[in-house]
């Protein structure tokens, strides 16, 4: 019992952060009706800036934690969205209205040539950064085992509320929102109506962006620990969220990421750590034969 | 990375120079984080070193680039301009029917057969020469599933490891000698290819590249964990090596060797030169079996299936079986190819069988063009012999690939030699474009 609740809330957290990811694919599907490959390596790239700001505080003797955290999240969010428009002008608006294949070889070219270029600058060994948030609650202690809620844990679950929210409000209720989906429905339309259709999209690749680099910011407070292979597994496995939610679907995208994030979790725990990979790819597989429009998806109809 | 942005409009000097300091702006902006700053292992903890030089000459570097860039897709655009203008007939540019790379393929061809001759003496050159015919075959089977199909596979590796893992189980539990082993090898990959096929039939060209990059994954994680049947992460080793009809390559001892029955004196170059011949046969029956496959129906539907699905579904072309096919042929070239090269290296491990190596397959496909056959021979070439030539490409090899894919496909959507024109023309008249 005190394990399953233990696995709940780690599964929760992790969740949370595959469904910052998984957003950025669904807008990025939503609006260009393509999987942005390069996205978890963005999320790397943030990850990266995160443990090179973390450093550069620790060396500026800044040991206030909240003001690091908010200075580290705006450093990477910053920069990380540079590269969001960056990847979206150089291998997705060049191949518009080219074949179906090309932007996605294009897309894959970039996720290949990222993860190179971190590893070649940044070094192919594991960076560990000192600890930022320590300590946690304990929440009961059931034969010895304790059940522990770290700090970084419910930051996480916090900043992520509180994003989605934000989120939320930004393509609902705001004009950028109602662009950002007009785009979606119609792009040539939209552009009749006076609607700048490329910045449009290079905003939303820089959203998207933005939420991967709190994704990572989060990721490298909860770990402490970056490698330049992160964003590989940690890209497909926000993307099955994002299929298993009905890409397209912002709620989706982040009922995927719990949904994976405790199925891991679960999985890590009573059946094989060595598998939990298996499970994720093969809960991709199954949600595709069976629902491909995902959970909270619309179907797709194919015209002529 | 910056510099390759592409514009459509003819500018003035002074509007290149703008463009190129926007450029020069964003690449400090992509540079600062990653080439100006980095973080070095500092007695147990991190310290942030600084290169602002680098950084420097990076943003100096794209800020020319740029400029230079401009300036040549002007000019050239200008020309094309003016070509128009003085004859509107467009030349055809189909690879295909161009005699010149007819003669280039039988001399690539005279050249293989003949390297062993003129290197007899050098081991080291018909070995990467036997590694860049293994890129030429795996790249021909994927050239089926890519190229011809349209389905985009980033799992591919996937087959080639079955394939090695089949002949070393089958040659090392149960004394399977190479040519029994290909067949059933083949076969066992061919069925594996239908396996990922199946559950992704509906699914579109997206979804079926993410879904076969996991499929990669989830054989490479079995492969590592099921320590008892693949040996885990040490693999299996002492894989019986090929021999020539049943005469082994080993020095002269009680039973009959190669350099024995054949009178020659023992050389371990032998082995090499043979296992050169081996794959060089292996290779030229893909391409003879790529090539009349495409002669046949199913081989035309998987060109047309790439073209348009619903307009084949509306012609009554059975989708399903033309896609499982497209599935099983590439897969079974593709397990062949790893049967051959788990008997070459006598040693495999799910090292061999990373991500990494799909993305130098499919690099491989798409660098020298979708559908063309030569093409594949020559991105095989330059993929295997630029890491050849020094460290330093080495390294950076996968960053070149990853660049060199994104230019290609906005440059030649269809790869170096383009060959999407379809087999079947229609010849009479003014209909023939």
């Amino acid at each position: 019992m005190a394990l399953a609740l233990q696995q709940l809330i780690n599964g929760l957290t992790l969740g949370a952060v595959y469904g910052l990811i998984a957003i950025g694919y669904t807008m990025v599907y939503g609006i260009i009706g393509m999987i942005n490959f390069a996205h978890g390596d963005i999320y790397m790239v943030s990850a990266f800036i995160a443990v090179t700001a973390f450093t550069a505080l620790s060396m500026a003797d800044i040991s206030s934690v909240p003001l690091s955290l908010l200075l580290v999240l705006l450093v990477a969010v910053l920069f990380t969205s540079v590269y969001g428009w960056a990847v979206e002008r150089t291998a997705y608006r060049p191949l518009r209205g080219s074949t179906r294949l090309a932007p996605l070889i294009s897309a894959i070219g970039m996720s290949i040539f990222l993860q190179n270029m971190v590893q070649l600058t940044q070094g192919a060994r594991v960076k560990p950064i000192a600890p930022v948030l320590v300590g946690g609650i304990d929440l009961l202690s059931v034969d010895g085992f304790t059940v522990r809620l770290a700090y970084s844990q419910i930051l996480i679950v916090l900043v992520t509320v509180a994003l989605m929210a934000g989120f939320t409000y930004l393509i609902t209720k705001t004009s950028f929102g109602r662009q950002q989906r007009s785009c979606e429905q119609d792009r040539t339309m939209t552009a009749l109506l006076g609607i700048n259709v490329d910045r449009t999209i290079s905003l939303t690749f820089m959203l998207g962006a933005a939420l991967a680099a709190v994704a990572g910011v989060m990721v490298t407070v909860y770990y402490g620990v970056v490698d330049f292979y992160i964003g590989f597994v940690a890209g497909i496995k926000a993307f099955t969220a994002a299929v298993l939610g009905g890409i397209g679907s912002l709620p989706g995208a982040m009922l995927g990421g719990l949904i994976i994030g405790l199925i891991e979790a679960f999985w890590a725990a009573y059946l094989s750590a060595e598998y939990k990979d298996v499970a994720t790819f093969a809960i991709l597989i199954l949600v595709l034969m069976f629902r491909p429009s995902g959970l909270l998806g619309r179907p797709e109809v194919e015209k002529v | 990375m910056a510099t390759l942005v592409l514009a459509t409009r003819q500018e003035s000097a002074a509007a290149r120079l703008k463009d190129a300091a926007t450029v020069a702006v964003v690449a400090l902006l992509l540079g600062i984080p990653m080439i100006g700053l980095t973080t070095v292992d500092q007695g147990g903890a991190l310290r942030v070193a600084t290169r602002w030089p680098a950084l420097a000459a990076f943003v100096a570097a794209c800020f020319c680039g740029r400029l230079l860039l401009r300036y040549v897709i002007d000019r050239l655009r200008q020309r094309r301009r003016t070509r128009e203008h003085a004859d509107t007939a467009t030349p055809n540019e189909n690879t295909a029917a161009n005699p010149w790379l007819n003669r280039l393929g039988w001399g690539a061809l005279a050249f293989a057969l003949l390297l062993p001759v003129a290197f007899s003496d050098n081991r080291y050159v018909v070995d990467t020469a036997t590694t860049v015919l293994i890129y030429v075959m795996l790249g021909w089977g994927l050239n089926v599933v890519v190229g011809l199909a349209g389905l985009l596979d980033l799992g591919y590796v996937a087959f080639y490891a079955v394939g090695a893992y089949t002949y070393a189980l089958l040659s090392t539990q149960f004394g399977w000698g190479f040519w029994q082993a290909l067949p059933v090898a083949g076969g066992v990959t061919a069925s594996f290819g239908i396996l990922l096929g199946w559950p992704t039939l509906r699914l579109r060209g997206d979804y079926l590249a993410i879904v076969t990059l996991g499929f990669g994954e989830i054989i490479r994680i079995v492969l590592v964990n099921w320590t008892e049947m693949s040996g885990g992460p040490n693999g299996i080793t002492s894989i019986p090596r090929p021999s020539f009809f049943g005469l082994p390559f080993k020095p002269p001892g009680d039973a009959p060797t190669f350099a024995a029955a054949f009178g020659l004196e023992f050389s371990p170059s032998h082995r090499v030169i043979f296992l050169y011949y081996l794959i060089l046969l292996l290779a030229l029956l893909t391409n003879l079996f790529v090539s009349r496959m495409r002669q046949l129906p199913i081989g035309r539907a998987w060109e047309a299936m790439r073209e348009d699905e619903i307009a084949c579904k509306a012609m009554g072309i059975n989708a399903r079986n033309v896609k499982l096919s497209a599935f099983a042929i590439g897969a079974m070239l593709g397990g062949f190819a790893g049967v051959f090269f788990a008997a070459r290296q006598g040693f495999i491990s799910p090292e061999s069988f990373t991500f990494n190596e799909s993305a130098i397959i499919l690099a491989i496909v798409v660098l020298g063009g979708m559908g063309s056959q030569l093409g594949v021979v020559l991105a095989s070439l330059v993929l295997v012999l630029l890491p050849e030539l020094g460290r330093d490409f080495a390294e950076y090899r996968m960053l070149l690939f990853g660049a060199a894919m994104i230019l290609i496909m906005i440059w030649k959507p269809g790869g170096i030699l383009a060959h999407r024109e379809p087999t079947l023309r229609y010849l009479s008249g003014s209909a023939a474009r």
